[in-house]
């Protein structure tokens, strides 16, 4: 507990705190790039990008292995893990734009070739001299445990970098997003720019590979944009949350797995993520579970103190025990079922109001369908006083019979 | 000969059972383009699996096999939850699914790293194909001993009898699964049951996807889901004939590539062999960028080539 704190403090040693602070900006540039890529529908097409990564690691290993006796070249190996993401990328877009196989079975199938062939790759690696293999697992699950210090440098200016240039670019990636027509008509290359986004992306799970590993390296793209959907519709504000989720999940994860030894840091970011999309799901005022479930329980009151008010007017015998519950709580019927004073007074204005509704939708059925209701709300709400008089002028006369 | 009896041939069985297997249900996967449960699936046995020996304290396949099974169903449910709930879109919601789940797995197996147990990622991940050793496979005799025939790897029964189930279900629900693929609003009007038949089937993808886990690791799972299959696209556009192609591919790249392994180092001057599991998902990978370049049918109907 004390060691997490001093972690979240910054007092850890200046290792962990690079580290925390590369985490936390590459999941901010995780949680940007990401949601330009949700905007787009196309999130697992990071999931190909990362598992396309093995066998260019797997390589360069093997390479830098045979010049200097040791793999772990952090340089060398983000620049062949880059190079064999490219070629993985390159594989899925072709795939899906010129033969008939849908963009899912081309990520499928580029994620599992290439992660079979840097499989492969690592077994001859197991069988040669080379020194410093179990660095190489360290790419699978994430490891910062221990990072070299010029490590933890290069993976937070690499990130800082991104950071800077999709915040440059944001305008030209929101404009390809929502509308791919009209950002033709201002010059904008479409395929260009969606290029750019994916190789951005791509930059993002070279740089964060070393930190969560290349099998969770995806969640940093995909949860923190979701989480942060759950919050606003506005695109900008989406793209500045997501990077906000994303950095303070590479904190908390981070900061955890400094805790105790050996606690691999990719889940511990993942999780943290995952709880706050947790969080968001269930509790968003806007889009959150419980408050969908709250607003459908508001309506359906509505609804049944509605309708029960205009069986009160048209004096039919009601039977559903919501309706009568409701009646009863706002005092409109008596405990046998006898409307109340302020209960018949309700009731003929909501008969009055429904008659006003069925007139205008009879007359004006064009302007009906623009108004989006269900007869609940208030017509004055609706339409102007005036209207609403020259409606009552042409209300026809009460039934006989009704009251 | 005796070498082949007993180090080979029931690695090589299991291989080519897993693939036919996986390439069957493949199939309808590629055509409904749910390519990527079968991906999520085949992440979330590693949980599954965990936690199931977690509970249990030990490694015995039927307990792992519900666990995975169990956690197959978690995982469907809570994506199909965050997409209908939450209005997430489904590719999204996948991820943000078997990212976590699979990290829980990964958290958990750490945690437990003391016990000194004989489960970890990379196990997970590579499977172990060639320490399926049949000891007593002393020689063609055995196949006919039955004391010999008793010691055989159980994981060889455990993925035969799961490749038995998945062809009865394929062929008992084939006009269901067609109709389903083709067109589910016309399945759903003539009583085919479309959203039973999907869950049945992502059911069949989860229990084949566990049997070959644990022998053959997850990534092969995956890569025997979708590549012959898309590759069998690519070369037909009848459905029964896709189905002959993708058992074709399969079959061709589990032997194929399990020789490979074993025997490509030695004929390169290496006294090695590397992971008959990634040959094989190498060697299906291939076999697809073949079918992309020259498959008679890689077009779209009614699109020009050009893009």
């Amino acid at each position: 507990m004390e060691t997490w704190w001093r972690a979240l403090t910054f007092t850890l040693g200046y290792n962990t705190s690079l580290v925390t602070i590369g985490s936390m900006l590459l999941g901010a540039a995780g949680g940007m790039i990401g949601s330009f890529v949700l905007l787009r529908k196309r999130s697992l097409v990071s999931d190909a990008i990362s598992h396309a990564t093995l066998p260019g690691l797997a390589l360069a290993f093997i390479l830098a292995g045979l010049w200097q006796g040791d793999g772990r070249w952090l340089p060398g190996l983000l620049l062949g893990a880059a190079l064999s993401a490219a070629v993985g990328l390159w594989a899925v877009q072709t795939i899906s734009a010129r033969t008939r196989l849908g963009e899912d079975a081309a990520i499928g199938a580029v994620l599992s070739s290439f992660f079979a062939f840097g499989v492969v790759l690592i077994t001859v690696i197991q069988s040669m001299q080379v020194t410093g293999q179990a660095g190489l697992t360290g790419y699978l699950v994430g490891a910062t445990a221990g990072m070299l210090a010029s490590e933890a440098q290069l993976i937070a200016l690499c990130a800082l970098g991104l950071l800077l240039a999709i915040f440059v670019l944001r305008r030209d990636f929101l404009l390809v997003c929502f509308d791919a027509e009209f950002a033709r008509t201002q010059g904008v290359s479409t395929g260009r720019v969606d290029l750019l986004m994916l190789l951005l992306l791509m930059a993002v799970v070279v740089i964060g590979l070393k930190v969560t590993g290349l099998i969770l390296i995806v969640a940093l793209a995909i949860i923190p944009p979701v989480t942060a959907r759950f919050w606003t519709d506005r695109p900008l504000r989406m793209v500045a949350l997501a990077a906000l989720l994303g950095a303070a999940a590479g904190y908390l994860g981070v900061t955890l797995s400094s805790v105790q030894e050996g606690l691999p840091t990719g889940p511990l970011v993942v999780l943290a993520s995952f709880s706050l999309f947790m969080a968001s799901f269930l509790f968003s005022p806007w889009r959150g579970v419980l408050a969908t479930l709250l607003a459908y329980q508001r309506f359906r009151r509505r609804v049944h103190l509605r309708q029960g008010l205009l069986a009160l007017a048209r004096e039919e015998p009601i039977f559903d025990n919501l309706t009568l519950k409701l009646l009863r709580r706002q005092g409109y019927i008596r405990r046998d079922g006898v409307a109340t004073l302020p209960g018949q007074a309700a009731a003929r204005d909501a008969e009055h109001e429904e008659r006003l509704w069925s007139l205008y939708r009879e007359r004006h059925p064009d302007d009906a369908l623009q108004q989006e209701h269900s007869g609940l709300t208030p017509i004055a709400r609706v339409l102007s006083p005036d209207a609403i008089m020259a409606l009552e002028a042409q209300l026809p006369p009460r039934p006989e019979g009704g009251r | 000969m005796s070498d082949f009896m007993m180090f080979s041939l029931v690695p090589l069985t299991v291989a080519v059972i897993i693939g036919m297997t996986c390439a069957l249900l493949g199939n309808f996967l590629v055509l409904r383009r749910q390519s990527l449960i079968g991906d999520a699936i085949s992440h979330v046995a590693l949980p599954g699996i965990v936690v199931s020996f977690l509970l249990t304290g030990m490694l015995s396949s039927a307990a792992m096999m519900l666990g995975a099974g169990v956690s197959a169903l978690i995982t469907v449910a809570m994506i199909e939850l965050i997409r209908r709930l939450g209005r997430v879109e489904i590719s999204a919601a996948m991820g943000v699914t078997f990212t976590s789940l699979f990290a829980v797995g990964v958290l958990l197996l750490e945690w437990h790293q003391a016990g000194g147990v004989h489960l970890d990622v990379e196990h997970a991940l590579y499977g172990n194909l060639e320490s399926l050793i049949w000891f007593d496979g002393t020689g063609p005799a055995a196949l006919f001993d039955p004391v010999a025939l008793a010691d055989l790897p159980p994981q060889l029964a455990r993925v035969a009898w799961v490749g038995l189930l998945v062809v009865i279900f394929v062929a008992v629900f084939r006009r269901h699964l067609v109709l389903g693929s083709f067109d589910p609003d016309f399945a759903a009007s003539v009583r085919a049951h479309p959203v039973l038949v999907d869950l049945l089937l992502v059911t069949m993808v989860a229990v084949a996807a566990i049997a070959a886990f644990e022998a053959v690791g997850s990534i092969i799972v995956i890569a025997m889901f979708i590549c012959p299959a898309a590759a069998a696209r690519l070369m037909t556009d009848r459905l029964v004939a896709q189905i002959a192609w993708s058992q074709l591919f399969a079959v061709i790249s589990a032997v194929l590539g399990y020789l490979l392994a074993g025997h490509g180092p030695g004929w390169l001057g290496f006294d090695a062999s590397v992971s008959a599991a990634g040959t094989i998902a190498t060697l299906a990978g291939l076999i697809l960028l073949l079918a992309c370049l020259w498959g008679p049918r890689r077009h779209r109907t009614g699109v020009t080539a050009s893009p």
